[in-house]
C-alpha cells in the first residue's frame, strides 16, 4: 500500500501507510478503536464529512498515456484537535462517519505520544487482517493455476 | 419534436405505485436486499458500475433493485446520481501491473512468469442448468492452493522488450487528459477520449462491433495477449496535502489484444495493441473494447477505413446506451400535434393523386 516512488520523508511515508489502512478499515472497527482509547478526544470539524467523486484514471495499454476510466465515490473530512493538529480523511465510498474517524485517527497519529498505542491497537491489526485477506485471494487464485505439460512426440 | 401535454397526473402517480408493487412481486416471496444483489448478482453490479461510470457497488445494487433488474435502466439511474456529486479531482493512474490478481490468462504464451490463473470462470463450465441451485443450501468453500507471491508482469511487456510489439507512447504528465463528461468529443478524437467512451459504452454494441472486426469488417486479426482481473489500489493527491493518499481499492478487468501490423516506410513489421479496461469483472466487455480500440486506430496506423468498427464518429457517437435508449424511447412521448400535421399532409397528397387520373398509367408507360 505504498506509493510507487518511495517518498524520501519517513514521517510522510508513515502517514501514508496509516491513511491507506484507515481508508480500508471499517467504520465499526475504528469506532471500537476510538472507544478503547478511553476519554474521547475533543476535536472540531474543519470540513464536515462530504461525499463526492474521484475520477479514476488508467493508462492506455496499461503503461501509456492516461485516460479517464470512470468515477468512484469518495468521502472526505478534515478535523482539528484542541492543540491545532489537523487530520485528513479520504476514504472510498459514502460512509461519512468512516471519513470522520479516519480524519480523527490521522490527527491523533500525528501526535508522538499517542502514536505507538494507536498503531498497536488499531492500525497494525487492520494491516494484519488485510494481509490475511490478500493471502486468501492468492491461495484461491493459486488453486486455479494451470500446470501445463508439454507433450513430447515419440514417447 | 413533441409538444407538452397537460393532464394525466393521477394516472402517472398510479402508474408509479403500480410499478413499485410490480417491483416487489409476490409478497409471499422474501424481499431481495441490496446486499444480496451486491454479493450474489455481482456481475450485474459490475456492468452497471462500468456503464454507469461510477464505482460504488452498493449504489449499483440499489439501482438494479429499483430498475427491477433492467440493466440499462440501472445504468441510467447511476448516471443521473453521479451528476449530483461534486468531483474532488482525478486519481493517479492505476497500476494494473501491481494488481492483486484473481484471474490472469494469456492465449499467446502458455508458460509465463506468474502462471496462468483461471480464477472464478464460466469458461470451462458445460453450460448445463444446475438444478441443485433450485434448492437452497450452502455451497462448500472453494479450494485453496499454495500461496505464491511471484510477480505477474504484463505479457505484452515481454514482447515489448524484444521490440516485437509497438511500445506505448510515453505519457507526458503535464498534458491535459480529455474528459468526455466535461467537453463534448471532437473528431478526430484523441485515443484517451476514445478509451473513456468505450469504457462506459454499451457492452452489446461493442460486442457486436468487435465480432464484426473478427469476421472481416476491419481486417485485424487479434490474439488475446493477456486478460487479468483483480483489485488495484487507487491513489489521490489532495490539493491541501500535496502527497498521494491511498483511498481504497477497485476491482478492474484488463484486456490486452495483440494485432498484426505489416509495417510502413518508417516502422518495421511488428505487433500492435488494442486495450480494454473496465470496472469489476467484465471480461467480455473488455475484450470487445480492445478489439474496437484497435479498429479505431486505423487512421493512426495508415489502414484503409472501410468498416463500421473503424468509423470513429459512428462508433463513439452511438456507443452510449443512456443516450441511445433516451433517443429511441423518446418516441413513446406524445407526438400528437406532429402526427396530426403528417396526417393532414398524407391525406392532401392522396387527394391530389386521386384528382389526377391517368398519372399512374403515365408513370407506367414511362417505365417502358
Amino acid at each position: 500500500m505504498s506509493s510507487k516512488e518511495p517518498p524520501v520523508d519517513p514521517e510522510m511515508a508513515a502517514r501514508q501507510r496509516w491513511m491507506a489502512l484507515l481508508a480500508r478499515a471499517s467504520a465499526e472497527r475504528l469506532e471500537a478503536g476510538l472507544a478503547a482509547l478511553g476519554e474521547p478526544p475533543r476535536y472540531d470539524l474543519l470540513r464536515r464529512p462530504e461525499t463526492g467523486m474521484v475520477m479514476v484514471r488508467g493508462r492506455s495499454g496499461g503503461t501509456g498515456p492516461r485516460f479517464n476510466l470512470g468515477e468512484m465515490t469518495v468521502t472526505r473530512c478534515v478535523v482539528r484537535l484542541a492543540d491545532g493538529t489537523m487530520g485528513h480523511g479520504y476514504v472510498a465510498g459514502r460512509d461519512r462517519r468512516h471519513a470522520e474517524l479516519a480524519a480523527l485517527f490521522d490527527a491523533l497519529l500525528q501526535q508522538p505520544e499517542a502514536r505507538p498505542t494507536i498503531l498497536d491497537a488499531v492500525i497494525d491489526p487492520v494491516a494484519a487482517d488485510l494481509a490475511a485477506a490478500e493471502r486468501t485471494v492468492r491461495e484461491k487464485a493459486a488453486a486455479t493455476k494451470v500446470r501445463f505439460f508439454t507433450m513430447v512426440r515419440g514417447e | 419534436m413533441y409538444v407538452a401535454v397537460k393532464g394525466g397526473e393521477a394516472a402517472i402517480a398510479n402508474a408509479e405505485r403500480l410499478l413499485a408493487e410490480t417491483r416487489r412481486g409476490d409478497p409471499a416471496v422474501p424481499e431481495i436486499s441490496t446486499a444480496q444483489i451486491e454479493q450474489q448478482l455481482g456481475l450485474a453490479v459490475d456492468r452497471v458500475m462500468t456503464e454507469g461510470s461510477l464505482y460504488d457497488r452498493e449504489l449499483a445494487a440499489l439501482a438494479l433493485k429499483q430498475a427491477c433488474g433492467d440493466q440499462l435502466e440501472a445504468v441510467f439511474l447511476l448516471r443521473a446520481f453521479r451528476t449530483t456529486l461534486p468531483r474532488f479531482g482525478a486519481s493517479q493512474p492505476i497500476d494494473t501491473g501491481r494488481m492483486q490478481v484473481a484471474r490472469r490468462i494469456s492465449a499467446t504464451f502458455k508458460d509465463l512468469p506468474g502462471g496462468q490463473i483461471l480464477g472464478p470462470s464460466f469458461d470451462y463450465t458445460h453450460r448445463l442448468l444446475d438444478f441443485s441451485l433450485l434448492a437452497a443450501g450452502e455451497t462448500p468453500g472453494g479450494p485453496r492452493g499454495e500461496s505464491d507471491p511471484e510477480p505477474m508482469p504484463h505479457v505484452l511487456a515481454m514482447l515489448d522488450r524484444e521490440g516485437l510489439i509497438e511500445s506505448e507512447i510515453e505519457d507526458s504528465p503535464d498534458a491535459p487528459v480529455p474528459d468526455i463528461t466535461r467537453e463534448p468529443t471532437t473528431y478526430p478524437a484523441d485515443r484517451a477520449a476514445r478509451l473513456q467512451t468505450l469504457a462506459r459504452g454499451d457492452e452489446g454494441f461493442l460486442l457486436a462491433l468487435g465480432y464484426s472486426v473478427q469476421r472481416g469488417y476491419g481486417r485485424n486479426h487479434p490474439f488475446a495477449g493477456e486478460i487479468r482481473f483483480g483489485t488495484v489500489e487507487v491513489e489521490f493527491v489532495p490539493e491541501e496535502l500535496g502527497f498521494p493518499v491511498s483511498i481504497g481499492d477497485v476491482a478492474v478487468t484488463e484486456c490486452e489484444m495483440i494485432n498484426q501490423f505489416k509495417g510502413s516506410a518508417t516502422e518495421p513489421p511488428q505487433f500492435t495493441r488494442g486495450y480494454g479496461l473496465a470496472f469489476g469483472h467484465c471480461e467480455r466487455k473488455t475484450m470487445a473494447m480492445a478489439l474496437v480500440d484497435r479498429a479505431l486506430r486505423a487512421r493512426e496506423l495508415g489502414e484503409e477505413i472501410d468498416s463500421p468498427a473503424q468509423d470513429e464518429e459512428f462508433v463513439l457517437a452511438h456507443s452510449d446506451n443512456v443516450e441511445a435508449s433516451g433517443f429511441v424511447q423518446h418516441l413513446k412521448l406524445p407526438h400528437y400535434v406532429d402526427f396530426q400535421s403528417e396526417l393532414v399532409l398524407v391525406r392532401e397528397l392522396r387527394r391530389r393523386a386521386a384528382a389526377a387520373p391517368g398519372r399512374r398509367e403515365t408513370a407506367l408507360a414511362g417505365d417502358e
